[in-house]
């Protein structure tokens, strides 16, 4: 299943924060979106993912998601967003209690995906007992479990340290080399950008415009920490980004 | 001050080297802890003081019965069989009139936290309801209810609603709103998002409003039997009163104050069951 992003424009009442943004997300590829603060960047991703409606234009899904598919648009908080009084499973267990699937099948799939993101030894720990990283880790073994489309990720590793961060990115490689999944990938971080993304799109400060999509051909696993190509890349975008940044950042002052 | 002092003593307020010290702690308190020996230690405390003070002479009979005496009473009553022909009906006057004042109060705050058209029609009547002392409205309540239990737990219920209300929907508006997000993020339906996110998030500020509410209710409670009830704990407390007879009017309070003290552990028991989630 794609999306295809088809002329979306935005304001909250007179102010314009997204300007004619067209963009297609294909199956099984990490689309990621960089720019300044404030330049719309989530309001976008709560546009693809049917939380909220732009004033013009469309958000289309191109193709039928794939069987078993519970909730074909996911979504990975920056601030995990588990509910505290309820256990790691108990948490996963919430997603999949309003599709009907309890008991043994619940179990199944619980322990599946627990597996996957290896937290199987905490199964009965509440949110407050876990590391930041611990926590992010179980809201992707909670997306993982409806068996989305398409993950919509806002920052998801940005509350965390840097070597943790390390760490999740290569979790979230080899999740994606053993099933290849599609997933927006909202960050300020062009290194998880140019680790994760296989196409990068930059938006222009407020209102967003698409500026350019850089498109990475080097496949994930290969992607090391201190690549020359990928280090060459994250320089352009930085050097893309820089003026935009600073303008944007004088723009928050002022208002 | 001769140069000479100058070179040999290093100055005094630029000590050159000073013995390490150990960097003073100054990270404590604004974390309870529960003590709860130091309640009862207060209790103790305050009634050794009455017994001795009303033993010694210090503090008059007419000031303060001793202790010890009104705990006698407390026996008479209990082996004359009085104590549970009073504390029976105020206890289900207290049950019944709460539970329908905070099952009423919870159910209508969530609305209010929930739908802007409830919040905007009920909010300003809450507020105007609040603040009348329900007390006056009993008579108002006799001609509704009838004399008997009715207008008793009508009153409860009245008296109890108000702040449960102001709590719940407090309570329901400090719920995480990204949660809620969550919730609609993955499909959740609109009850189980209620059931499942809300009401739990809006937990801590429901039971904290509770332990108001059911202050409130005893207060009630007590008033209600004043006016017109044979048996009761605030009849009883009446009667005594009437003849100035302080044994049995501090029984009775004691009474209502040991079932403020049970209510607001059972609230700290349920808190502690319930809310152990949070940090
Ligand atoms: N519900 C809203 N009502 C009014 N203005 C809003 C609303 N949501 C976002 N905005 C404004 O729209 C602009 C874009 O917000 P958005 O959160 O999408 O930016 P962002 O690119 O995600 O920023 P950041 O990098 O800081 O996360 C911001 O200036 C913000 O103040
Ligand atoms: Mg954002």
């Amino acid at each position: 299943m794609d999306i295809r992003l088809d002329a979306i424009s935005h304001s909250y009442d007179d102010f314009e924060v997204l300007r004619d943004i067209t963009l297609d997300i294909p199956a099984g590829r990490i689309v990621c979106i960089v720019g300044p603060s404030g330049c719309g960047k989530s309001t976008l991703l709560r546009f693809i993912g049917g939380l909220e409606r732009p004033r013009a234009g469309r958000v289309l899904q191109v193709g039928e998601p794939p069987a078993g598919c519970l909730n074909p648009l996911t979504y990975i908080f920056q601030d995990f967003a588990l509910l505290p009084w309820r256990t790691v499973e108990g948490n996963i267990s919430l997603v999949l209690e309003d599709h009907g699937i309890r008991g043994q099948r619940a179990r199944e799939i619980i322990g599946d995906v627990l597996a996957r993101t290896k937290l199987t030894d905490f199964a009965k720990a509440l949110p407050k007992q876990l590391s930041g990283g611990m926590k992010q880790r179980v809201a992707i073994a909670r997306a993982l479990a409806v068996n989305p489309a398409v993950m919509l990720m806002d920052e998801p590793l940005s509350a965390l340290d840097s070597q943790t961060r390390e760490l999740l990115m290569d979790d979230l490689v080899s999740l994606w080399s053993r099933q290849p999944f599609t997933a927006v990938y909202v960050t300020h971080n062009l290194n998880e950008a140019v680790r994760l993304g296989h196409q990068i799109v930059v938006l222009s400060r407020r209102p967003g415009q698409i500026r350019e999509v850089v498109t990475l051909d080097t496949p994930l696993e290969e992607r090391q920490f201190g690549d020359p190509e990928l280090d060459a890349k994250q320089k352009y975008l930085w050097q893309l980004m820089r003026d935009e940044a600073r303008a944007a950042d004088a723009e928050l002052l002022n208002v | 001050m001769s140069d000479a002092t100058l070179d040999t003593t290093p100055p005094r307020d630029l000590p050159v080297r000073d013995e390490p010290k150990t960097v003073a702690f100054r990270g404590g308190g604004f974390a309870p802890r529960p003590h709860r020996w130091v309640g009862a230690l207060v209790f103790a405390v305050l009634i050794l003081i009455a017994e001795w003070g009303t033993r010694a002479g210090w503090i008059s009979a007419l000031t303060l019965p001793k202790p010890s005496d009104v705990l006698a009473t407390f026996g008479e009553l209990y082996q004359s069989g009085l104590l549970f022909k009073h504390l029976g009906p105020s206890l289900s006057r207290f049950a019944v009139g709460s539970f329908f004042g905070v099952s009423v109060g919870i159910a209508v705050g969530v609305l209010i936290g929930l739908f802007s058209y409830v919040r905007a029609g009920a909010v300003p009547l809450v507020a105007a309801l609040f603040p009348i002392p329900k007390i006056a409205l009993l008579p108002l309540f006799v001609i509704w209810f009838g004399i008997g239990e009715g207008s008793k737990y009508a009153l409860i219920a009245f008296g109890t609603f108000t702040p449960t209300v102001v709590a719940t929907y407090g309570a329901v508006d400090n719920v995480d709103r990204t949660l809620i997000r969550m919730g609609q993020s993955f499909g959740l339906s609109w009850w189980s998002i209620v059931r499942k996110i809300v009401l739990p998030g809006a937990m801590p500020g429901i039971l904290s409003g509770l332990r108001i509410s059911l202050a409130i209710a005893i207060i009630l409670l007590v008033a209600a039997e004043m006016l017109g009830a044979e048996y009761g704990i605030g009849a009883y407390i009446l009667q005594a009163g009437s003849l100035y007879d302080l044994e049995r009017l501090f029984a009775g309070v004691v009474i209502l104050s040991v079932l403020g003290v049970l209510v607001s552990a059972v609230i700290g028991v349920i808190e502690r069951r319930v809310l152990g989630w949070r940090t």
